[in-house]
């Protein structure tokens, strides 16, 4: 894992003691809200429905099992004793006094992290493969490029005043696990046909009300100018991004209106003068924090298949782990959905174990996932029933990795000022519904998102069944989406018809899945058979 | 940090609060870019934010004072329009006007600025803590100051 | 009638506006009338609460009742976390909300 040496340590310190300062300046009356607001955001300091909220920043969604302690320790000391896992990766706290802020910073700069860049019109946390470093396809680990982006970003002078917000992926696989195509930038570390390592640039992705797919913009930058290419591309956004209307001002938007061909020229024009300024970190600079993340000492000789007798484990193995790059390992999902539970949401007691638990399976490591899931990257699988069993008994154990119970939801009206409708009520409901049903055994994949505004926190546009919150008078009411995907086969879902009411979408999304049950051919995922059969098959069964 | 002690602090003519040069100040007014682009002997510009900070490169030579307008903090393409300006070789006072406060005067420093005329004025207190709160950056930009990266490895 | 709400500005709690101060029981709400900009303004400049603004609310037996559901769960808390919910106001219970 990545290390702060003195510098690192030193930005964050001076990091606290600035947002300190601020807070009190704030406090004593000579910063307004409106200009104190944009200094909060860019600390990850919302004020939410009940309670000022505080995102803190998991880079590339790597944390240590200290870290995994320090989160819980703040649950515990400064906020309701749980915390939610966003699909950024992220964390965040929902009842945080702005008084308090201060010393939290305080606490988690002593483990090397910070709620810098967490929200505002900024670049935001870079996200990347959870699986990262362990993944059986990957061809490098992506998180390198990610924490020298993260360097790159941070305090970045010319980019804290964006049109809107800005999200980079970086990925390494052909698989894509962290919905690369759907962020601002998404980066795909590739081969060329020398076999020279590079870095593939798709820009103008992202979700919200106008979902777009990123198209590829250069399709092979030299590892050695990344950085300067990523400029390139922000300057050009940052000078012709709309400012007239806070909807339009995307760099998806720009990249659409442009088109990506002019863009793409203007960042070529952009990229070939900043290359004359030398502006690129030392290849040097690579090599130091790839040394971060070199391969745990893993045991050679190890049990390759576990003993499957017990039925429940079993299933946990299928469903929950995923083949790693070292023979007698795997990455093991600790599913934060509950039947009935509050998707992405810990607590503080859960969090103190899945630390211990990553620090005695994994190499002391666990990941974010963007689904709002834990991994612990590095499991021997002879140890996996042992971890099993003390998940299990902490109501971590739940088997359902990618199912129709594995369920992203935003906050939702519960906790959002943004919200239309509430996201969590209805994804309990559904999760509850499939497993007193039976039915959630029968599905296999199937991504269920839920958004509680058209914002699509929930990345409903990504789900092979979408569900997007509206307000219909002042009445919660929900639109039903079918065939979304974040995955490499990457396409938006679209809206089936009328929408329902919260029972109503729950037998919505029964019916399809009924209809898929039907319909499957061999093999065939929710998501596969929607796309053979098409949306009026399913508007016919839902619609009559 | 490059140059940290401002020269005339709170006592320059024309509204300018902050100015971190030792020249005289230039006493000519700025106009439009279209005005600029359309008048061979003008020698001060402000660019607004839809400006194209582009389209004066090819005048740089006989720009002495390039201001640039905040209408409001939250917009930032003044930033690129500054370190644009300097990449390409500006060393004249660069102005940032309107809705500048303190807690921006850092990034704007960073990005070329080194005059500003603020519509309120800035606590001097507060600027002096704000610009030298951090002793690093992480990246280069239009400053003197050397990037983390390069101190890590000579 | 109308009513007025923010958030603390310290501790980030929901307030309602008591007609003397700020309460974090909606049942204290009273009505603003025609005072509510003013009382915003004053109240906001003076930082005793963050980001107030009005409401349409209906007076009934249990108090006032918010007309839109986001202030209805701003008065009780999250629906699902009861465990949550503001003390003294969760006797109105959840039907109240939805």
């Amino acid at each position: 894992m990545y290390q702060y040496d003195q510098y690192d340590q030193a930005m964050v310190d001076a990091r606290v003691e600035e947002f300190r300062d601020q807070c009190r300046r704030r406090l004593e009356g000579t910063l307004t809200e409106d200009q104190f607001k944009p200094l909060r955001l860019q600390n990850g300091l919302y004020l939410q429905l009940h309670a000022y909220m505080l995102r803190v920043a998991i880079p590339y969604g790597t944390l240590s099992g200290k870290q995994m302690h320090a989160l819980a320790d703040i649950a515990d000391k400064y906020d309701r004793g749980y915390g939610h896992f966003t699909t950024r990766q992220n964390i965040q706290y929902n009842w945080i006094k702005l008084e308090d802020c201060g010393d939290i910073l305080a606490d988690l700069a002593k483990v090397e992290m910070h709620a810098i860049q967490t929200s505002g019109n900024c670049i935001r946390n870079i996200s990347s493969d959870q699986y990262a470093g362990a993944a059986a396809d990957e061809l490098v680990d992506p998180r390198p490029y990610a924490e020298l982006l993260r360097q790159w970003s941070s305090f970045h002078p010319e980019f804290a005043h964006l049109p809107r917000k800005f999200k980079i992926c970086v990925i390494a696989s052909e698989k894509d696990r962290a919905a690369m195509r759907l962020h601002d930038i998404g980066i795909n570390i590739v081969k060329n046909a020398e076999g020279t390592l590079g870095v593939a640039f798709y820009v103008g992705g992202g979700m919200g009300r106008t979902p777009m797919i990123a198209p590829l913009i250069r399709e092979f930058v030299p590892l050695d100018q990344m950085v300067t290419y990523s400029e390139a591309c922000l300057r050009v956004y940052n000078r012709h991004g709309r400012r007239d209307n806070k909807y339009k001002a995307r760099i998806k938007i720009l990249v659409h209106e442009m088109g990506a061909e002019e863009y793409t020229r203007q960042v070529e024009e952009e990229f070939a003068h900043l290359l004359e300024q030398d502006i690129e970190p030392p290849i040097a600079e690579l090599d130091r924090i790839r040394s971060y993340f070199q391969p745990p000492e893993f045991a050679t000789g190890l049990a390759e298949k576990a003993d499957r007798s017990d039925p429940d484990f079993a299933l946990w193995i299928d469903r929950n782990c995923s083949p790693h790059k070292v023979p007698g390992y795997v990455s093991a999902a600790i599913s934060l959905k509950p039947v009935g539970g509050i998707p992405g949401d810990a607590s503080a007691q859960q969090m103190h174990l899945m630390a211990e638990l990553a620090k005695d399976y994994s190499f002391d490591e666990c990941r974010v996932t963007h689904a709002q899931n834990i991994i612990l990257p590095h499991v021997e699988v002879g140890r996996l029933y042992e971890l099993w069993e003390k998940l299990d008994e902490a109501g971590l154990g739940t088997a359902n990795l990618d199912q129709v119970g594995d369920i992203i939801a935003c906050p939702g009206l519960d906790y959002c000022s943004l919200a239309n409708a509430r996201s969590i009520p209805v994804s309990q409901k559904i999760s509850e519904r499939f497993a007193a049903n039976g039915k959630g055994e029968l599905l296999g994949e199937l991504k269920l998102k839920i958004s509680g505004c058209i914002n699509a926190c929930g990345h409903h546009h990504a789900g092979h069944i979408g569900i997007l919150g509206v307000d219909r008078k002042g009445v919660e009411n929900y639109q039903l989406l079918l065939g979304g995907s974040e995955a490499e086969d990457v396409s938006l879902a679209k809206i089936t018809g009328p929408g329902f009411n919260e029972d109503g979408i729950v037998d919505a999304v029964e019916t399809v899945a009924d209809l898929y049950l039907e319909r499957r051919e061999d093999g065939e995922r929710f998501l596969d058979t929607y796309r053979r059969l098409g949306m009026d098959t399913f508007k016919e069964a839902l619609y009559g | 940090m490059a140059d940290r002690n401002p020269v005339d602090l709170g006592t320059g003519r024309d509204d300018v609060q902050l100015r971190f040069r030792s020249d005289e100040q230039a006493g000519i007014a700025a106009v439009t870019v279209d005005s600029f682009l359309d008048q061979p002997d003008a020698e001060a510009v402000r660019i607004e934010p839809g400006d194209n900070a582009l389209d004066l490169l090819p005048h740089l030579s006989r720009l002495r004072l390039v201001e640039v307008n905040f209408p409001a903090f939250t917009d930032g393409r003044g930033y690129s329009s500054a370190r644009t300006l300097r990449e390409h070789g500006y060393t004249g006072e660069l102005r940032a006007v309107g809705d500048v406060l303190v807690d921006q005067l850092r990034f704007m420093r960073r990005c070329g600025f080194d005059a500003f005329a603020p519509d309120a004025p800035i606590n001097e207190a507060d600027a002096a803590a704000a610009l030298e709160r951090f002793d690093h950056v992480y990246q280069p930009a239009a400053d003197e100051a050397v990037p983390i990266w390069t101190l890590r490895h000579g | 009638m109308k009513i007025l709400t923010g958030n603390d500005l310290k501790s980030g709690a929901v307030v309602w506006w008591d007609g003397q101060g700020w309460s974090t029981h909606i049942t204290e709400a009273v009505d603003a009338g025609e005072n509510a900009d003013s009382i915003i303004a004053t109240e906001d400049a003076a930082r005793r609460v963050n980001a107030a603004y009005a409401i349409d609310a209906e007076q009934t037996e249990d108090g006032p009742r918010p007309a839109h559901i986001k202030d209805r769960v701003r008065a009780l808390g999250p629906t699902i976390r009861p465990d949550l919910a503001v003390p003294a106001a969760d006797k109105m219970g959840w039907d109240w909300v939805i």
